[in-house]
């Protein structure tokens, strides 16, 4: 089956004006001398998106990645190259759907999904729908210039996925408006999943490519960095993100990485300097020296961390985060927030974060390791999520954390029975 | 939605029909465009006509208002003070004015239509030229209603009309959309970048409407010998109004008596009906050459729209 969506090598170039003339008097009087700069949105960006998948574009503000789905859409067309997309396109862009702030809700419902090519008679099939969807039932005979700028999301949200889209595309929206309608819109991106819609959506939340992604393409600057899946590209996203400008990819380099508990060879691509950089990972806690590879709750573990200096640098510091698989970032620090001095790395080296306890249930846990400059501006290393634990809880006590509990009764504390909880 | 059975879990919808965007686009392949999405066309149109008369207590008694007016100053102003030799002033006013107004309110609608309309042109995709043939669109249909006015007074004076003639208004009438269409496309996109384009138009129009026999006689000036009569002949709008005025006017001379000295003031040309024919044909290849280069222009400019607004 063709790709739902094909961006074939297209770039997008603007005009920068450092002073923009909109009228002709002013273009007559600065004539042949309005300077701008030539500013290069997209380059070169191509990539498929197959029939029924949800990809993610991923990067910081200003990549081009608002302008790639503005292209995509229709909305913007690209300088170069050309884009093709099979089915329904509907788009939610930033804020709002393109309404008409004179005309009431139900107008600019029928104008918008006239506009995403149905027909009246349609429109008024499933007109009820997409009202019940945007909760605006009140409000609908109503101006939409009277409209709160939540209203006017759900409502343009609401269109949007009601007119049956081949493809959605989405951008940012689904981090504005309340929490209830944000958790509605997300529910209805899955449902729009398991129908084999083809959804293509902008963010830099890198959690919610893993979660509901299936492919992600990350950008920087306008160039494509890397389409890959969802994992490896946001592991790409955070490096280079983090890794500012260092953007040559350097050779492949060996750096064997064991954790004891089911640890994941580091990939050999980098994208930062390497002064000094990680060579091994170990993870440890007492269920290894009783030859489970999980721990309990609140167990305590390890974690060292071996290092070599090819020079010896004084400006250092360690870093950790902690993520559960759907990407929900748990816990992070580094020993610039906790305050410590770190001794200069000259050569190899090793550190470990002791954590007394761990008080996690049920899961897999990955761990994200750095060495940056105390500034955090240049990062020596970083590895994304590559060393991974699992706590297995033996009690029936749910949820991920192990918060520790005493239960009383008329002012006597219940003893717990052992493995029972916390 | 609810009453349908989803589809079994990830499997790709069959895909549509395939769209695509790239930056250029050939001017047959952007009037197809156009033509697939008339039932968006005809909805903005309503949704134009609901904006202007949303808040206004006359509603469509307004478009009648300004037709009225005209004809009385310029009845005051030709008739009277000038003491024009045109018999029945007022019909033969009207039958250009019309036309005049539908060419010059629709040319302002849809030169700052796409400006107007930034918020859409920013958030969804369709065809633009849509916008300028929208406003042009509404404008047709205070046309329709300002020519009620005509027909009344016609009606009351029980005017002949020359009905040989009748069958030319609807194919003048369609040069005419034609050709506001295709200016209105060319300044609509001219007007995204020069924001002060409408205030050109407005001095050029008025301009174009002493270059347009409607107040006064065609024969006035065409008559004339030398280069001097040429932008009458070469203005577009000529035939359009002179087939008007032929066929609801209808009257080519008028010839009265004073103190027994016959004189005939010529008011429209003699011609015969496939001259007129041919004279609108000057016309419509005027506007099928302005859109060719309309719509090459708004191509070119539209890749930029979501930017400059």
């Amino acid at each position: 089956m063709a790709a739902a969506i094909e961006v074939r090598s297209i770039s997008k170039q603007f005009k920068l004006y450092h002073e923009h003339y909109t009228s002709l008097k002013e273009r007559v009087i600065h004539y042949g001398r309005i300077p701008y700069e030539p500013f290069m949105a997209l380059e070169n960006v191509d990539f498929d998106v197959e029939a029924g998948s949800t990809v993610g574009i991923l990067g910081h503000n200003g990549c081009g990645k608002s302008t790639l789905l503005k292209c995509v859409a229709g909305i913007l067309q690209p300088t170069r190259g050309e884009i093709v997309t099979r089915g329904r396109v509907a788009a939610l862009l930033e804020l709002g759907a393109g309404f008409n702030h004179e005309l009431t809700g139900r107008e600019n419902v029928f104008m918008n999904a006239s506009i995403l090519g149905l027909s009246k008679h349609d429109t008024a099939k499933i007109f009820d729908e997409i009202v019940a969807f945007s909760e605006l039932e009140r409000f609908i005979d109503m101006q939409v210039r009277h409209y709160s700028s939540g209203m006017y999301v759900r409502l343009g949200f609401a269109v949007a996925v009601n007119v049956e889209p081949d493809i959605l595309l989405v951008d940012e929206v689904l981090s504005v408006g309340d929490e209830a309608f944000q958790r509605k819109c997300i529910e209805r991106v899955k449902k729009f999943q398991e129908e084999g819609r083809t959804i293509l959506f902008v963010t830099h939340a890198a959690d919610l490519v893993r979660r509901i992604c299936d492919r992600a393409v990350v950008l920087d600057h306008g160039k494509m960095v890397i389409d890959a899946a969802p994992g490896e590209a946001v592991r790409v996203f955070r490096e280079s993100l983090h890794g500012g400008e260092l953007n040559e990819p350097e050779e492949p380099r060996d750096a064997e990485v064991s954790a004891e508990a089911s640890a994941e060879v580091v990939s050999s691509k980098r994208e930062v300097t390497h002064r000094v950089h990680i060579t091994h990972v170990a993870i440890d806690h007492p269920g290894l020296r009783l030859n489970r590879n999980w721990m309990l709750p609140d167990e305590a573990m390890t974690i060292r961390v071996s290092y070599h200096a090819s020079e010896r640098t004084d400006d250092i510091l360690f870093g950790i985060a902690i993520h559960d698989e759907n990407g929900n970032h748990l816990f992070g620090t580094n020993t610039g927030i906790l305050g410590l001095d770190v001794p200069p790395a000259d050569g190899d080296g090793e550190m470990s974060f002791e954590f007394h306890r761990v008080p996690l249930l049920d899961g897999t846990y990955l761990v994200t390791l750095a060495i940056q400059s105390s500034d955090e501006g240049t990062v020596y290393d970083w590895r994304e999520q590559q060393a991974r634990f699992e706590v297995m809880n033996p009690s029936r006590t749910n949820g991920l954390v192990s918060f520790p509990i005493d239960v009383h009764f008329g002012g006597t504390r219940m003893n717990l029975a052992e493995g029972t909880g916390a | 939605m609810k009453h349908m059975s989803a589809p079994p879990s990830r499997v790709p919808r069959a895909s549509g029909e395939a769209t695509v965007v790239r930056a250029r686009m050939t001017a047959h392949e952007r009037l197809t465009r156009i033509i697939q999405r008339r039932e968006l066309l005809v909805g903005m149109v309503r949704n134009e006509l609901k904006i202007k008369y949303k808040n206004s207590v006359l509603g469509f008694a307004w478009s009648l208002l300004n037709p009225l007016l005209y004809l009385v100053v310029f009845y005051i102003a030709f008739t009277i003070i000038l003491g024009s030799a045109i018999p029945a002033f007022p019909i033969w006013l009207l039958s250009g004015l019309l036309v005049w107004n539908l060419f010059s309110t629709g040319l302002g609608a849809a030169t700052g239509s796409v400006v107007a309309n930034s918020g859409l042109v920013k958030k969804v995709s369709f065809p633009r030229e849509i916008l300028p043939l929208a406003a042009v669109g509404s404008m047709l249909v205070h046309f329709f209603l300002q020519s009620m006015v005509l027909f009344v007074v016609l009606a009351i004076v029980r005017w002949d009309l020359a009905w040989a003639y009748v069958p030319l208004i609807p194919l003048a009438l369609a040069v005419l959309l034609l050709l506001t269409s295709a200016l209105g496309i060319l300044l609509s996109a001219i007007n995204v970048y020069l924001r002060d384009t409408s205030h050109f138009l407005e001095l050029a129009l008025l301009a174009w409407f002493w270059v347009t026999p409607i107040v006064y006689q065609f024969q006035l000036v065409g008559l004339r010998e030398g280069w001097s009569k040429w932008p009458w002949y070469a203005n577009p709008v000529t035939p359009i109004v002179l087939i008007f005025q032929r066929a609801i006017y209808a009257r080519l001379d008028n010839v009265h008596t004073v103190s027994g000295i016959r004189t005939v003031t010529p008011l429209l040309p003699h011609w015969p009906y496939w001259a007129f024919l041919a004279y609108l044909g000057y016309s419509l290849a005027f506007a099928l050459l302005t859109l060719t280069i309309a719509v090459r222009v708004f191509g070119r400019s539209e890749a930029n729209f979501a930017e400059e607004l």
